[in-house]
Formats: structure tokens, C-alpha cells, sequence
């Protein structure tokens, strides 16, 4: 062998010598990876392929204390589209176009989602679709390939306005919802899924939201879904059952009217609010919807307010239904007695200033029921200056004025018992003697909602500390009642409080004689109150105070009244305020009569329970109002939808 | 000794010649042919088509080609080199000028009845020519520097027009299946000393020239080199495929996931799992055994043509079959190390398993003449 082949085969060697040992290599390093890290990259491999998708929970529903809907999830419909389905998307949409109107602004926005996403997965063209719609999408899907009509459920609430305020509405999870909650629930993020935006449906919205399950799926490289790996089932959301009564409720909207007007209907013995009403209201499911700007503005420039809670949220001057606070302050530190008398001259000179009696010429002698069967002023301004002003708020909020009752609505008003502290520390002045004499007739500083009224007449009414309760129970689990332990005052005055109130709407010289009820069994105690929103003048006093029909609307009196029924053994409360309403006698104390004895009689009342003189009036009122009365849905009505 | 100095009639003539083909060689190239028709068959999801059974087509028609080029004596062949050689040089002009552009690089010219790569011919033609050069070159001349300068000159003239199309990986197989067939021909140390150190420098050169305007290679292998270095910088752009790759290689683990059970390549997580990255998969489904087997198959193979190599006398046979061994071993091997993250991504598939007509054709055509030589060697 010569020199030049032993070259070539020492480097032959040499070179299989090299690439065997690479190859010793590769093995090392495939060892390394797939024996001593198999683990870790393993775990990475499950990572890739395992995504945890959720599965929304269904929201509880709510029920009145008969078990009729309030809010309910119904199936709603979508169009979705499917882009690697569809094939040419534009002739497909304007196929779909031919079909079913679509929304110029959400197809837009479909079209932008479709671009982002990958082909697979379905875009929603069109959400909450009648059925007309969907059937009208399936007779033609043959020409609408990749469109399928998905269902899903939607809060719908049956009762329209009747519980707009009581329950609020729900709507899709927006960026500031998300940015207000803490560490938010990963099924927020899903979209369009519904929270409570106000009202019981926010308030509550941990017990009816539920919890989310969830599903482990197996996904390729584009996050399309292969197959489905296991699944948690979530928990539903709780069911509520309110103690409101639909029935009661759609009166009491109807009743009120197009008026600005709030009403509450309070059980004496429990402390159910068996109705809780604002008006004029608005269709809470045009928000679940999404409102359209239009209508959006036509709810907040309406000078009425349709979307203010005027009933828990709204506090207004209590006016003369205050009296009884007073009066049971004044007897409790016992500077005065029932049978004491004060002479009212039409008005009371304090500190150089004439606080004025809304009688001109005066009410003469006066005793604690006459006083409150008048409503004669200067008896308050009296008692009040001697009893002074820490009592009478101390004593409002034995009754519940000027402390906030826990009950879930939105924006639940405190309202305002006023004392000297309170004073001193908000405005930093003296209580001067002219703010007693204003707040002990319910004006000045005094505040207090609808519910607030509804909630002292029920603990006059009852001597106990009667407290609100909206939720009856939570899935099926009764919850505590209002029923409240007996007040800290002598339950002799509050019976002679008691009578002053039933020689009102009793009495031929009390103030509500004209709303009496004729019933013997159910006969009614009551107190109006007129509130004034803008001060009188001394020259307008002189030259006679204009009458509220000659005022702008909101300049005028609020009108407010109070009552329970029956006499003897109290069963309902209600108080009713009616803004720039005019007098209480007579723009409140009809409403809270008639809706007083609706709760009494579940139904429309006898004729025989109203002054003859008025049943014809009132017969032809419960004619129209039938009309109006929108019809309570049972839960078996609700396959018929 | 050159094939004029021994006697012809040894050497076996007609069919009989199949007989004396290296039956193990033939053997160990099935065998590694079909565990690319399993995996093929695999990554379709359990099904012949799309990959499988063209492949299973081809292999056999290269089985044919492989026995045609191993019946005509070696010798015809080695007066072929240089025609060869001129021949794929015109293609790989061609290819400048009329070629179809696939993956940013112009590659093919399409033929009608298959897309011929001049690039992978050259791999053949190349070595042939350097084998044929130094049969011809007596011995005492090659190391002196003029030559020396032949050879590499016959190398450079097609790296470069590869290096233009742009395919960093076929250039660089070019370049080493080059030098190494002049390693074992004999030429003096100092040489490979001295391109080594300069091709340090021209490594440091290309990674100084970046973001300069006369930058060396292309952003795109730029960026490849990159995520090789880092490759979790980017997890879900370019270093995407490294990292899948690497997970699915390490979760096949001691025995592998079971057949058509690897979650990353059945989930479309790993890219090109027909390609470059079935190896991936064969590690991912059969694991550290199914490799080791694999890798054993190609060191058999390599083993095969050294001994076929040291056992002929004929200058030409050796050299041609030890190039055709390198080239192999320089084909799986970058492979390997770029789907187990040893070297960056350069699109190099994996000998006779990756899905393709082209690079298998060729290297049939490459062992038929390992074949001719084991065949015609003087007795």
C-alpha cells in the first residue's frame, strides 16, 4: 500500500472517529432532554395543549311573595358567523341583509372582531333576534353558509317599569365595571356576560350571580378546540323571592301616573315592603338591551326624573307628617300632656321673627289630637322651642328619620334628623331657636324618603321598631323579619298619637276627612304634610301667598301623606309624597287611600268603603286603572313565551 | 491505484452484480426509509396521504435509480465527474435566473414531473469532481499551493452561487463535504489550520457587518441566530419553533408518548412536523429509544461506507463513498442539533425520513454509486 492511500486511510478514520463521537453527542444530549428533563417538558407539552374554558353561571331569578316573575333569564337569539365556513363573507352578509335587518354600527364591529380572530371561531352578527328573525335565517340557511343561529339566555324582566327601580337592570360587564372590582372573577371577562348595573340586581349580585364552572379542553396550536377533557359543573345563582306583591306594585305605578311621585307600602307587622314604587318609571329591559342614545337622553332630560329611586333615594322636606316626631318628643320629656293646650293666634313671635301658622286667622286653643287633626303649627313651634332640638332628632331616629335602612337598593337615602352637633360640624354655626321651630314642622334642615315615612307611620303604628325587609327569602330560605323589638318610649302617648291621626281622615275638621274610609273594619289613621320648597316673603305674606296653581311646577309644594289602616289592629303603612304636588290633602292622601285600601282588600276595594259622594268618581278611576293594571306572570306562563 | 492499473474481468458483469451490491447498506436504508413512512404516516393523523404514500412512491422509484447508477462500473462515473459537475453549475445558474422562489429563496426549477434542486444535485457532483480531481492528482502534488487552489476554487464557485439564492444551510454542507474530501485526500494540516482561523474571523466579521449596509447575511438568518442563542426571548415569534420543539422532544421522554399520541405534533404546536422537525416527532411518540434507534440507523450507515470505503484499493471509489458519508452525516447531524437546540434553525431536512423528493432522489443516486464502487472495486 503506498504512502497516498495510508494518508487517506489514517483520515478516513480519523474522520469516522469525529463523527461518531458527534454522534455519542446527540445521544447525550437526547438523553439529557428526554430522560433527566422529561418531566419539566412534559409539563410544558400539557401546558400547550390544555386550556381551561368557563362555563357561565345562570343567573338566579327573582319572584314576588306569590311566586310571580320579576326577572327572569329567557333564551335569547344571535346570528353568529363562522368565517372559514361562510367562504366569501361579503356575499354572505349581503345574502343575510336580504333576510333580516342588521345593524349597520354591530356589523362593524363584527366585521373588525372577524378580521382579529381566527377563522373557526363564530362572530356574533346580530344578538337579541326575534324569533320571527331566527326562523326567517334557518328557511334560508342554504344561501347563508357559515351563519348559525345560537341561543343563549338574557335577563328579560316581565314587569317592565312596575320594578324598574326596585330590581334595576343587568347589562355586559363594561371596562369600568372591571376596573372598579378588585381582583374581578375570571367569568366577568367573558363576553357579554350580564352583571347587576343598579338597583337589587347590583346590590345583590353576589348571591344571584352563582358561581362559574368550568371545562378543561384540549386545543391545537390555534386555540381551536379539539375535544373536551372533563368539566366542573358551577353553581347557579340564588333564586329571591321579594316580599314586594306584583299585583300591589302595579297598581300602586298605575296609580301614581305620569306623576312625579314616590309610594311605599310597608306590612306593620313584619316589615315587608309589599310595594316600593317611583314614578314615572321607564323599561329596565331597554337597558339590558343597550339603551339607544335617543331614548337614553329622552330618560335624563325629563324634568320628572323617570330614572331617579324617588322612594328610597329621594329625600324631601317631611312637612307636617314630622308632627308626630315632635308631639312624641315633647310628651316623652314630659313638658307637655295630651290634654295641655297651646293658643294659636296664626302665628308665633321667636326671636323678633313671626313664624307663621298655615291657618291665617289662627287656630284658637288646641290640644295635642286637634292640634294633629289641623295640623295646627304654632302647637309645634311651642312644644318644640320647650322641649328643644336634640330630643326631636334623638326621637326621629327612634322612628327611623335620619338613619339609613339596610335594605338592598341603590342609593338607599339617609336623610337628615338635624341637631346642634350636626350643625356646628357641617356648617360650622350655631342651632339658632328659628331652625327648632322650622325642623319641628318637618321644613329646614329636615329630610327623609318615602320609605322613611312609610317606616315611622309603621312603628307608630305598631310601637315596635318596625324595620324594612325586600328579600323574603333566598332560595327558599326564609330570611329574618322586620317585626323589631317595642320602641323605648311610653306606648300611652303613641296610642294618644294614635287617635290624633284617626281624627284626621275621621274627623269632619281633620285635614284628610275628604280620603276617609267608610269601612268600619278598616278604617284609616293618617297625617298630611305640604312641604314648601321656596321661601315665603314677608311681602308676599302680606299680599296674600300665592296659590300653588299660580306657581311654576317646580316651585310648588311637595304634597305628602302618611297612614296606616286598619285603626285597631294595623296590618299596612303607606306614605306617599308627590313631588310640587300642592297641598297633601289633597294630592297625596287620595293616592295613599286608595293604595291602602288595594292592600287591605288585595284587590279592588268595595265602592261601599269610599264616601258616597265619591264612588262614582272612584268607579270610574278603577275602570281605567284595571285597564292599566299590567298582568302578573306565573312561572308556568313562561313556556307559553 | 487507479482503475487503468487492475484487471476489469474480476469485477462480477450483468445481473449478477445485484448480487454483490452491500446488501446491508441496502437493508439499513429501507429500514430508515420506513421509519419515515410511519412518521409520514403519523403526522397526517393516521393516514397514507398527503405524505406517506408519494413518499413510499418515490423511495421505491429511488430504489430503482439506486440500482441503475450501482450496475454502471465506477469508472464510467468517475469520467462523468467533471460533465457532472459543469452540469449542475449551469443549473444552479439556471435556477439564478428562471427559478421558482419558495421560502424566500429561489431553489427549484420546476420540470414538470418534479421540482429538480440544482442545490442538492451539486452535493453529488461536487464530491465527485473532488474525488475525480484527486485520482487524477498525483500524490505528491497536493499539497502545493497551486494545487490546493483548484479544489477550492471548484468548491467555492457553487457555494457561492448557492449562497446567493440564499440557502445558508446547502452552502455550508457545501463548503464542509468540500473540505473534508480534501482532508482525507491529503492535504497538509497547515491549510485547514489556517482556514479555520480565518473563518473565525469571518464569523466575527459577519456579526460586526449587522445593521452596517454591507451586512452579510440576510435579516432573517440574522434573527434565526438569534433566537438559537436565546431562544425564550421570543416565545411566540421566531423563537417559536425551537421551543416547541424542544418541548416536544423532552415530554417523549424514556419510551415516548405512543404512536400517533404526541399531543404536540398531532395539536399543529410544532411547525414543518413533515420536514425539518419529523424528527421531533419520532422523539415525541417513540421517545429516547425511538431516537437512539434512528440515530443508530444513520451511524450503521455512516459505519457501512467507511468500511466500503477502506475496503477498495480504488482511489476515486474511496473518496466518492467517504464524501457520500459525510454529506450524510452532515445532513442528519445539523438536523438533529437544530430540533434539539444545538444549532439554529437553517432548514436542513432529515436524510431519507423528512418528507421530499428531491434530497432523497439525490441521495439514492449518491449511495447507487457507493453501490458501483462496493461492485467494481478491484479484486
Amino acid at each position: 500500500m503506498d504512502k497516498v492511500q495510508r494518508v487517506l486511510t489514517r483520515r478516513a478514520l480519523l474522520l469516522g472517529g469525529a463523527q461518531a463521537a458527534f454522534v455519542g453527542g446527540l445521544a447525550m444530549r437526547m438523553r439529557y432532554m428526554q430522560v433527566d428533563q422529561a418531566d419539566q417538558f412534559r409539563l410544558l407539552a400539557e401546558e400547550n395543549r390544555i386550556n381551561i374554558r368557563l362555563i357561565p353561571p345562570t343567573r338566579g331569578e327573582l319572584f314576588d311573595r306569590n311566586g310571580a316573575i320579576i326577572a327572569q333569564n329567557t333564551p335569547s337569539y344571535r346570528i353568529v358567523m363562522v368565517r372559514e365556513d361562510a367562504g366569501d363573507v361579503d356575499e354572505v352578509i349581503e345574502n343575510l341583509k336580504r333576510v333580516i335587518p342588521l345593524d349597520p354600527e354591530e356589523l362593524d364591529r363584527a366585521l373588525a372582531e372577524m378580521r382579529r380572530s381566527p377563522p373557526f371561531l363564530p362572530v356574533t352578527l346580530a344578538d337579541q333576534i326575534s324569533w320571527e328573525h331566527i326562523s326567517k335565517v334557518a328557511v334560508n340557511a342554504p344561501a347563508l353558509p357559515g351563519i348559525t343561529p345560537e341561543v343563549g339566555l338574557t335577563r328579560v324582566y316581565p314587569q317592565a317599569g312596575d320594578f324598574a327601580h326596585v330590581v334595576g337592570y343587568v347589562g355586559p360587564v363594561s371596562d369600568y365595571d372591571l376596573s372598579q372590582i378588585q381582583d374581578p372573577e375570571p367569568v366577568l371577562r367573558i363576553p357579554r356576560f350580564q352583571i347587576g348595573k343598579v338597583g337589587l340586581e347590583a346590590k345583590q349580585e353576589d348571591l344571584l350571580r352563582g358561581k362559574a364552572g368550568a371545562k378543561r379542553v384540549e386545543v391545537n396550536a390555534n386555540g381551536r378546540v379539539m375535544r373536551e377533557l372533563d368539566r366542573r359543573e358551577g353553581k347557579p345563582g340564588a333564586d329571591l323571592q321579594l316580599t314586594v306583591d306584583s299585583a300591589l306594585q302595579s297598581y300602586v305605578q298605575a296609580r301614581l301616573g305620569q306623576e312625579s311621585a314616590a309610594a311605599v307600602v310597608i306590612d306593620c307587622e313584619t316589615g315587608d315592603l309589599r310595594a316600593i314604587a317611583s314614578a314615572p318609571s321607564f323599561d329596565p329591559n331597554l337597558f339590558v338591551r343597550g339603551i339607544s342614545v335617543a331614548d337614553y337622553r329622552g330618560l335624563t332630560e325629563d324634568p320628572y326624573r323617570p330614572l331617579a329611586n324617588k322612594s328610597v333615594q329621594g329625600a324631601y322636606p317631611p312637612g307636617s307628617t314630622f308632627k308626630m316626631i315632635t308631639a312624641m318628643a315633647a310628651l316623652e320629656a314630659g313638658i307637655t300632656s295630651p290634654e295641655e293646650t297651646v293658643y294659636c293666634p296664626g302665628f308665633l313671635e321667636v326671636s323678633n321673627r313671626r313664624f307663621h301658622c298655615w291657618k291665617r286667622g289662627g287656630h284658637g286653643h288646641m290640644n295635642l289630637e286637634e292640634s294633629l287633626e289641623q295640623s295646627c303649627d304654632v302647637y309645634y313651634y311651642d312644644v318644640a322651642l320647650k322641649v328643644g332640638i336634640d330630643k326631636i332628632s334623638a326621637m326621629a331616629e327612634e322612628f327611623g328619620i335620619g338613619v339609613r335602612h339596610d335594605i338592598p337598593m341603590s342609593a338607599v337615602a339617609r336623610g337628615l334628623a338635624p341637631n346642634r352637633d350636626w350643625k356646628a360640624r357641617v356648617h360650622g354655626q350655631d342651632w339658632l331657636v328659628g331652625d327648632t321651630a322650622n325642623a319641628s314642622i318637618g321644613q329646614g334642615f329636615m329630610l327623609a324618603s318615602p320609605l322613611q315615612l312609610a317606616v315611622m307611620t309603621a312603628r307608630i303604628a305598631t310601637g315596635r321598631k318596625v324595620a324594612p325587609r325586600l328579600v323574603k327569602s333566598v332560595d327558599g330560605v326564609e330570611q329574618p323579619s322586620g317585626a323589631g323589638e317595642p320602641l323605648a318610649v311610653n306606648q300611652a302617648n303613641l296610642r294618644r298619637l294614635r287617635k290624633g291621626m284617626y281624627a284626621v281622615s275621621n274627623n269632619r275638621r281633620g285635614t284628610a276627612y275628604r280620603s276617609r274610609i267608610l269601612a268600619d273594619d278598616n278604617r284609616m289613621a293618617g297625617k298630611t304634610g305640604t312641604s314648601q320648597v321656596r321661601n315665603i316673603t314677608a311681602a308676599e305674606r302680606a299680599a296674600g301667598v300665592i296659590r300653588n296653581e299660580d306657581l311654576p311646577w317646580e316651585r310648588r309644594d311637595h304634597a305628602l301623606f302618611v297612614c296606616f289602616a286598619p285603626f285597631d289592629n294595623p296590618r299596612f303603612a303607606v306614605s306617599v309624597v308627590v313631588e310640587h304636588g300642592g297641598g297633601g290633602s289633597t294630592a297625596a292622601a287620595p293616592i295613599a287611600r286608595d293604595i291602602l285600601l288595594q292592600a287591605l282588600y288585595d284587590g279592588f276595594p268595595p265602592l261601599e268603603a269610599y264616601p258616597a259622594k265619591d264612588r262614582s268618581r272612584i268607579e270610574a278611576q278603577q275602570e281605567r286603572l284595571r285597564r292599566e293594571l299590567r298582568p302578573v306572570t306565573r312561572p308556568e306562563d313562561k313556556d307559553r313565551a | 491505484m487507479s482503475y487503468l492499473e487492475y484487471t476489469v474481468k474480476a469485477t462480477p458483469s450483468g445481473l449478477r452484480k445485484i448480487l454483490y451490491m452491500n446488501w446491508p447498506l441496502t437493508l439499513l436504508l429501507i429500514s430508515v426509509a420506513s421509519v419515515g413512512f410511519l412518521m409520514l404516516y403519523s403526522v397526517a393523523g393516521g393516514s397514507f396521504s398527503p405524505w406517506a404514500e408519494p413518499q413510499i412512491k418515490r423511495f421505491v422509484a429511488g430504489l430503482v435509480v439506486m440500482t441503475t447508477v450501482a450496475m454502471v462500473p465506477i469508472w464510467f462515473w468517475r469520467n462523468m465527474a467533471a460533465v457532472a459537475y459543469g452540469g449542475s453549475l449551469v443549473l444552479l445558474i439556471m435556477v439564478e435566473l428562471f427559478g421558482a422562489v419558495g421560502m424566500g429563496a429561489q431553489r427549484w426549477i420546476d420540470l414538470g414531473f418534479m421540482r429538480l434542486q440544482p442545490s442538492e444535485l451539486t452535493k453529488i457532483t461536487l464530491v465527485m469532481v473532488l474525488a475525480a480531481y484527486y485520482d487524477w492528482l498525483p500524490g505528491k502534488k497536493t499539497s502545493r499551493p497551486l494545487w490546493v487552489l483548484v479544489p477550492v476554487l471548484i468548491i467555492l464557485v457553487p457555494t457561492a452561487l448557492v449562497l446567493k439564492q440564499p440557502d445558508l444551510g446547502t452552502a455550508i454542507l457545501l463548503l464542509s463535504a468540500g473540505g473534508a474530501l480534501m482532508f482525507l485526500a491529503g492535504v497538509h494540516w497547515a491549510y485547514f489550520a489556517a482556514v479555520i482561523a480565518a473563518g473565525v474571523g469571518l464569523i466575527t466579521a459577519v456579526f460586526k457587518s449587522r445593521g452596517t449596509d454591507w451586512q452579510l447575511l440576510k435579516d432573517y438568518q440574522f434573527r434565526r441566530i438569534d433566537t438559537f442563542l436565546d431562544p425564550s426571548s421570543d416565545p411566540l415569534g421566531a423563537g417559536y419553533h425551537i421551543t416547541q420543539s424542544k418541548i416536544a422532544l423532552g415530554s417523549g421522554g424514556w419510551s415516548g408518548r405512543g404512536f400517533m399520541q404526541g399531543t404536540q405534533s398531532r395539536l399543529n404546536f410544532l411547525p414543518e412536523k413533515h420536514t425539518d422537525f419529523i424528527f421531533t416527532t419520532l422523539a415525541e411518540e417513540f421517545g429516547f429509544i425511538g431516537g437512539i434507534s434512528l440515530l443508530s440507523l444513520y451511524a450503521l450507515i455512516i459505519a457501512f461506507c467507511v468500511v466500503t470505503a477502506l475496503a477498495t484499493r480504488d482511489r476515486f471509489s474511496s473518496l466518492v463513498t467517504m464524501g457520500i458519508a459525510v454529506n450524510f452525516f452532515l445532513f442528519f447531524a445539523v438536523n438533529m442539533s437544530m430540533v434539539m437546540g444545538l444549532a439554529p434553525v437553517v432548514g436542513v431536512p432529515l436524510p431519507m425520513v423528512s418528507y421530499g423528493g428531491s434530497a432523497m432522489l439525490v441521495l439514492m443516486v449518491a449511495f447507487g454509486l457507493v453501490h458501483s464502487a462496493h461492485i467494481h472495486r478491484p479484486r
